[in-house]
């Protein structure tokens, strides 16, 4: 099979290493040979934060580079318009419609630029906007965003939905399995 | 059982496995995950020491007990961990003992891309290189027979995209050798002059000795693909040199980086007809094979800053970039920043208001150089703020003292600024250290520290006094203040500033992201008492926007720290439902 690429992008502290380390898991498991690569460290503290997650029959980089995304998916709309030169023609985007002002434009240096996702589409990118975090709060709390966001994504991908609420059990602290269990099948089901 | 780690927990599985009975470190990205998986071993010592060389002291001394030990950290630690290092490799060990070293290329969050296979040629210690998960348990596992059949230190060195990428292990059992016996043998462990000189020689006949080994070990190896062109690589480069290449081309993989196999070098390229070199940083396994007598192609092609990926090899052979589709509108940058309610921020707006230069240090606060704030004027290694003030001081007028402090974390004050400032105290200059007390070491992920109370395990220890420190090191003017109580940060600093003596001012308040440290409710501004005066956006929180000219508050992310409410000239910051 062709390596599948996934990029999961947003901002430091949004929890996108639980969701690549959940992927991660189920891909193990799923008998796919699979490379993820992490940012830890200082770009952690509120910075644009990526995550590569691939799979496949035998993947060799960690990395993903220009053109060759099957997947972004964004915590953040910005970040998706940031990182998507990485997807390949064709390539989807999902993207939760929060938006967090980065420093330059918090002060005034840049302007959060409107209307950026429409720009991807009239490129020919597929776009899912997705209020993950509403449907997090429904689920009883906004750090169930990740999840929800994987949801959005196990419906595009090959892989049963009862193996991803088995690895949410196998990836989440047992108090907080049932709120993820809930954003998953909300996210899932929407 | 298959798992997916991160290299640096498969570094830690393959150390356990491997028989180690002890492991001291000291925090620093990208090698931290190493020491914390190893603590969550109860049946060997873990501990974080005040800084590398400690730690490696540590280690040393457990192998010389006959037990396997080990380190860990960043290239840049190693600096701090050299001295032993260079001698160590004189007296070699008893127990098995492992330096393991993580290289940041493209500094990722370093302050230099400095390439540690330079230090295990120059300390003619062995040094190991895997290039995913499955070897870093493999290679980690092996290195403690290495380290004591050659009576040696290794080195292993890690790279932020093997130490941070998760890839397949299957781990074994753990298997701990029986403990040697200490017995003393001060010709091999006293390196006085006497004693070293009979040690130089063993060293240079293990180096020829561990030449051959490296010939035919099972860390290097050769992957043919034809006879036209044929690469040698190692680390994380292997990876995308297969990735981009497969099997069209041979490839000579180097997992032991020194000594390198100079026959093997010679007979692999024997037999291509153009011979790559493709390695991150420096180019030491290029300079290898000229000293050989060969004319690779390597840092001609090839950068030596930054890290590599597919991209770099595929443009290199000439392979096309594949198409793309981007935004023609730019993202504006997303520059990391200190968190909402960090008390590192509360005193970098009051040094920047005073336009004081600031001598920084590595840590979070770094980030106080980052607009609006731009509070920081140097960042150089560890401790160094303390000293170089010290020196700024004493190469200056006298009045520059009343402008000028050092400003340094608990942690690294610990690591290496406290002999800065015994050095202050006892060559008198009259510097102002301002001591950043958040209760943890921040930038590398909440370790515990001397200063914390709490050792590796999160179980209660010694703790420093860090007033009763400074003191009795001789500094008579020593002041804790609130960080976020801005008018008494203000008065503090400008007093100690005009003290004509040395002084240390403690800044104390714990992370916000210590889960101990409970958020008060959020911050609202009222828009009608809002002037879009803009001084609550110079603190450089990434709670505070402006939305229609006026300011406004994320309450998904404020933590109620109230700096800002203390800044608002109008009142028009407060919490909800309170009255002003």
């Amino acid at each position: 099979m062709k390596t599948v690429n996934i990029m999961i992008v947003g901002v430091g502290g949004q929890g996108s290493l639980l969701a690549s380390k959940l992927l991660g898991r189920l891909l193990v498991d799923e008998g796919y040979d699979v490379k993820v690569s992490e940012v830890h460290g200082m770009s952690q503290r509120g910075g644009s934060v990526v995550t590569y997650v691939r799979y496949g029959d035998r993947v060799y980089s960690p990395l993903i580079t220009e053109g060759e995304a099957d997947y972004i998916v964004s915590f953040e709309k910005l970040e998706a318009a940031r990182w998507a030169t990485c997807l390949r023609p064709g390539g989807t985007v999902i993207v939760n419609t929060q938006q967090i002002d980065p420093m330059p434009v918090i002060i005034g240096k840049a302007t959060y630029p409107s209307g950026i996702l429409d720009e991807l589409r009239a490129k020919g990118v597929e776009v899912e906007e997705v209020d993950a975090l509403t449907t997090a709060l429904e689920a009883g709390s906004a750090k169930a965003v990740n999840i929800v966001l994987m949801a959005r994504l196990a419906k595009r991908l090959d892989i049963p939905r009862e193996k991803w609420i088995e690895a949410i059990g196998k990836s989440v602290a047992p108090k907080f399995v049932e709120m993820n269990e809930k954003a998953f099948t909300l996210g899932y089901d929407r | 059982m298959k798992k997916l780690m991160i290299g640096n927990e498969a570094v830690a599985r393959g150390l356990y496995d491997g028989g180690i009975g002890l492991v001291s470190s000291y925090p620093g990205t990208p090698s931290t995950e190493i020491t914390e998986f190893l603590a969550e071993y109860d049946d060997i010592h873990s501990e974080w020491a005040p800084n590398e060389k400690v730690a490696l002291e540590v280690a040393f001394g457990a192998s010389l007990a006959g037990v396997r030990s080990a380190c860990a950290m960043k290239h840049v630690g190693l600096n701090v961990a050299a001295d032993p290092l260079f001698t160590l490799s004189y007296t070699g060990v008893s127990g098995g003992l492992v330096i393991c070293v993580a290289d940041d290329p493209a500094m990722h969050s370093s302050q230099n891309e400095q390439d540690s296979r330079r230090y295990a040629i120059a300390s003619k210690v062995p040094m190991l290189e895997p290039s995913d998960s499955a070897e870093a348990y493999e290679f980690s596992r092996a290195a403690f027979e290495l380290s004591e059949k050659y009576d040696t230190p290794v080195l292993l060195r890690m790279c932020t995209r093997v130490a941070h990428s998760r890839s397949i292990v299957e781990p074994g059992e753990r298997e701990v050798p029986e403990r040697k016996r200490y017995v003393k043998t001060p010709e091999k462990y006293v390196m006085m002059p006497a004693y070293a000189k009979r040690r130089h020689p063993i060293v240079e006949e293990r180096t020829k000795a561990l030449a051959e080994f490296s010939e035919n070990c099972p860390f290097n190896r050769v992957e043919m693909g034809g006879d036209e062109i044929g690469i040698i690589t190692s680390g994380t480069s292997y990876n995308y040199v297969k990735e981009v290449l497969g099997d069209s081309v041979s490839v000579l993989k180097i997992g032991m980086t020194n000594p390198l196999p100079d026959s093997l070098i010679l007979d692999f390229a024997s037999k291509v007809k153009k011979l790559y070199v493709v390695e991150e940083l420096e180019p030491v396994i290029e300079e290898r094979c000229r000293i050989l007598g060969l004319d690779p192609i390597g840092k001609s092609l090839f950068p030596m800053i930054g890290e590599f990926s597919q991209k770099t090899v595929a443009a290199a052979f000439g392979i096309e970039d594949a198409p793309t589709v981007s935004a023609d509108t730019e993202a504006p940058a997303r520059p990391p920043m200190m968190c909402p309610g960090c008390p590192h921020r509360g005193i970098y707006y009051v040094l920047a208001k005073k336009k004081i230069t600031v001598l920084g240090d590595i840590g979070c606060y770094t980030l106080g150089a980052q607009p609006p704030l731009c509070a920081v004027d140097t960042t150089l290694c560890m401790g160094a703020s303390v000293s170089g003030t010290h020196g700024f001081l004493k190469a200056s007028e006298p009045d520059v003292a009343k402008r000028t402090v050092a400003v340094i974390g608990d942690s690294t004050f610990i690591h290496s600024g406290v002999t800065g400032l015994i050095n202050v105290a006892y060559n008198g200059s009259p510097s102002t250290v301002v001591i950043l007390d958040n209760s943890i070491t921040g930038m590398t992920g909440h370790q515990q520290n001397p200063t914390t109370g709490y050792n590796i395990k999160g179980d209660p220890a010694s703790k420093v006094d860090l007033e009763a420190l400074c003191r009795a090191v001789g500094i008579n003017r020593v002041r804790v203040v609130d960080p976020y109580d801005l008018d008494e940060c203000e008065r503090v600093l400008t007093e100690e500033l005009e003290a004509d003596e040395p002084s240390v001012v403690i800044s104390r308040r714990p992370c916000v992201l210590l889960k101990y440290v409970k958020a008060a409710p959020p911050l609202a501004v009222d828009r009608e008492k809002c002037r879009s005066c803009k001084r609550c956006m110079g603190l450089g929180c990434p709670a505070i926007s402006l939305t229609d000219g006026k300011a406004s508050i994320d309450a998904t992310l404020c933590v109620g720290c109230g700096v800002c409410d203390k800044l608002c000239p109008f009142d028009a910051i407060g919490r909800k439902g309170e009255t002003k």
